[in-house]
């Protein structure tokens, strides 16, 4: 009974990460970048919601809805100003970019919302669901990501597969030379990625401050790197496998917290990861592309 | 409000510029009667500024970052002390000045603070409010014999040098008082504890705690590790402190973490005491928080704010005055640090405020031994390892105040 209930807890744990991953995965996906800020989008999200919410004292839907809105304008301004002049910068310049981008995210909200954490009200009524009288406990918080997290996957897949625009995006991925002499708008596609990835930022955020109600400018840093190892884990670019890839490492990390020691659980979470990647350098779902001569 | 947000942050801020000018002046604190704090009979308190100079004294500290209220309290504390000191004429004819960095509770910026506050004229150093921080300023302190008095710093290694001292209560004296306290008490045998092991005062706190209760006869049932890495998903931890039956959880750990436990714990249905030391004092201070979480949570602390003595009184009353808000145990540690430094400074008879920090120190450090403070957090004298002796109070939250036990 008490593995059910880690395990319940662990995909409470994952389902938020997946959630991140999903924004990680489809910037990488589609921009070939690795957006380091978007732990750091997803933080501003929560605060936005929380100064809406809260302090303001609009509804809560009103609030998410401005708290979208804000992050998709972000994420947008920051591929404008940071990203897009490095178009064809190496790649690890435009890395170093978006490192330094998180760190400025992370001052800016120290300065504008001071330094005092501040606790976030859930946003989600659902009372939680008990089983087994009462010896495992799921709450409303995890059962709302999950299936948040399951339709955005759903949604999305359908979006890149089946509209112009989002056929536009893998064709941007592909091969982003021929996708521009066929007439695809590359500054145009990039820059939907991007509001769309900030977008699910902002849903992750508040989610994620839903579940951890605790908010401060540095919330979104480490759960942003877990989420990134959840994307590679699951095969970086798939969308699926960002979903899986994050449940699986938060069932691992609360297993091992649970069964083997809750000291050496980041130690066993990245041996997994290191496993995984020997056998499968792709990821779980990664696809493996030839490249063709 | 969005604008109150800037205007606050900006605020905090510019009080650290606000306060190199503000230091050595006097006008503004007339409530400062019956605030005579030390042991000490202060026979200059006449002549205000008649021989003139200031004595420099620096501190760093976060005053952002996450564990800003700390830094704030500290800051506060130590002003509200050198403003009622100055208005009371000095010390032995001279006056202090009291300025503080930030360092974000950042290693690094806690030693580019403390050169910046050397380059500023400090002569005598609070060290920094946080541990980590505050190693690495005394070891720049200890190489240039610059006397560092920690209002908060806990762990053992922030002031292993003998010009070194703090106010409050080392890790290993807190993790032994808390067993020591909760046997005493008969609070529970069935012990678990929520430690952050990547964090010295957590880990510090936890492995004298554990000494001490094997000898008090507690069992420690769950003993679960977190790191500064992972610490917004405590469920497995509680999980197993609820399965190994610990009525009690002891928790020596920082108020942010704190808060989520007590969330979790509630919405598992998992009701034990729960127990802390100094880091948990701030939790009734956050932004929104549902205080009815921390109902019935205990701590260990040196000071009380709605304790019954003169002394808090004077202490809480010209705070809440002043800063509008009611002081925590950082704050009374910071104002007990500025009047043992009075204290110190007219045992060694220092008349010469010019004093170069090195001779100052050579002459502190003998002092710091002699002397005892009756403060706010209790009747303190020093031994020459700079530790302090007194005794602790236990705290209960009840209706969101502390109340002493």
């Amino acid at each position: 009974m008490e593995f059910i209930s880690y395990l319940v807890n662990g995909i409470s744990l994952g389902s938020i990460y997946a959630l991140i991953a999903l924004g990680y995965t489809m910037v990488y996906g589609i921009a070939k970048m690795l957006n380091f800020a978007h732990g750091d989008v997803i933080m501003i999200g929560g605060y936005v919601v929380f100064t809406s919410m809260t302090t303001m004292g609009m509804p809560t839907w009103v609030s998410i809805l401005i708290g979208i809105v804000f992050c998709t304008l972000l994420g947008v301004v920051i591929e404008k100003v940071a990203y897009k002049p490095l178009r064809n910068a190496t790649s690890l310049a435009v890395l170093i970019t978006a490192i330094g981008m998180s760190y400025f995210l992370q001052n800016l909200a120290l300065i504008v919302f001071g330094a005092g954490g501040k606790t976030f009200t859930s946003v989600v009524s659902m009372k939680p669901i008990s089983l087994f009288d009462g010896q495992v406990t799921i709450s409303g918080e995890t059962i709302v990501t999950i299936i948040v997290s399951v339709i955005l996957m759903i949604v999305l897949t359908l979006f890149v597969n089946r509209t112009k625009p989002g056929r536009a995006m893998l064709a941007v991925s592909e091969d982003r030379g021929a996708a521009q002499l066929m007439g695809v708008n590359v500054n145009r596609t990039i820059s939907l990625t991007f509001a769309i990835g900030s977008g699910l930022a902002a849903v992750a955020g508040v989610l994620m401050c839903s579940s951890y109600t605790t908010l401060t400018p540095y919330i979104g840093a480490m759960p942003g790197i877990r989420a990134f190892v959840a994307a590679v884990f699951g095969g970086i670019g798939s969308i699926p496998g960002a979903m899986i890839g994050g449940i699986l490492i938060g069932i691992i990390e609360n297993l091992s917290k649970a069964y083997i020691s809750s000291q050496l659980s980041d130690a066993i979470v990245f041996a997994v990861l290191i496993i995984v990647l020997l056998v499968k350098p792709t990821g779980l779902m990664g696809k493996k592309i030839a490249e063709k001569v | 409000m969005f604008k109150k947000f800037i205007a606050l942050a900006l605020a905090s801020l510019m009080v650290v510029g606000a306060l190199a000018g503000c230091g050595g002046n006097n006008t503004d604190n007339t409530d400062n009667t019956a605030t005579e704090n030390t042991t000490t009979a202060d026979g200059a308190s006449e002549n205000t500024g008649a021989t003139g100079g200031t004595i420099k004294i620096g501190a760093t500290g976060p005053l952002t970052g996450d564990t800003a209220v700390y830094g704030k309290a500290v800051q506060n504390g130590a002003q509200l002390a050198v403003d009622e000191i100055n208005a009371a004429g000095g010390v032995n004819g001279y006056q202090l000045e009291f300025k503080m960095q930030d360092d974000e509770n950042d290693v690094e910026k806690a030693a580019t603070a403390y050169n910046a506050l050397k380059d500023w004229g400090m002569q005598i150093s609070l060290g920094s409010v946080t541990s980590k921080p505050c190693i690495n300023v005394n070891s720049y302190a200890s190489q240039d014999n610059m006397f560092l008095l920690t209002p908060s710093a806990t762990a053992v290694e922030s002031i292993n040098t003998d010009n070194a001292f703090r106010v409050c209560f080392s890790d290993p004296n807190q993790g032994a008082k808390s067993a020591e306290y909760i046997s005493q008490q008969g609070l529970a045998t069935k012990i678990a504890v929520i430690y952050d092991s990547s964090d010295p005062y957590s880990s510090g706190i936890y492995n004298t705690f554990k000494a001490e209760a094997e000898k008090d006869g507690l069992e420690i049932v769950a003993a679960e590790a977190f790191t500064s890495d992972a610490k917004s998903d405590f469920s497995v931890h509680l999980q197993k402190a609820q399965s190994a039956g610990a009525e009690l959880v002891f928790l020596p750990i920082y108020y942010q973490e704190a808060s989520l436990i007590l969330q979790q714990a509630k919405s598992k249905g998992y009701e034990p005491l729960f127990f802390g030391c100094d880091g948990l004092d701030g939790i009734l201070a956050m932004d929104n928080f549902d205080t009815s979480l921390a109902e019935g949570v205990m701590l260990l602390t040196p000071f009380a704010a709605d304790a019954q003595d003169e002394k808090t009184v004077t202490f809480v009353s010209a705070f809440k005055e002043k800063f509008n808000e009611t002081p925590n145990q950082f704050a009374a540690d910071a104002y007990d640090a500025i009047y043992a430094i009075k204290a110190a400074l007219e045992k060694g008879n220092v008349t010469d405020p010019t004093m170069n920090y090195s001779d100052l120190c050579n002459i502190l450090k003998v002092a710091m031994t002699e002397i005892t403070v009756e403060g706010v957090t209790g009747t303190i004298t020093w031994t020459a390892d700079g530790e302090p002796n007194k005794e602790p109070k236990g705290m209960i939250i009840e209706d969101g105040a502390y109340k002493a036990m």
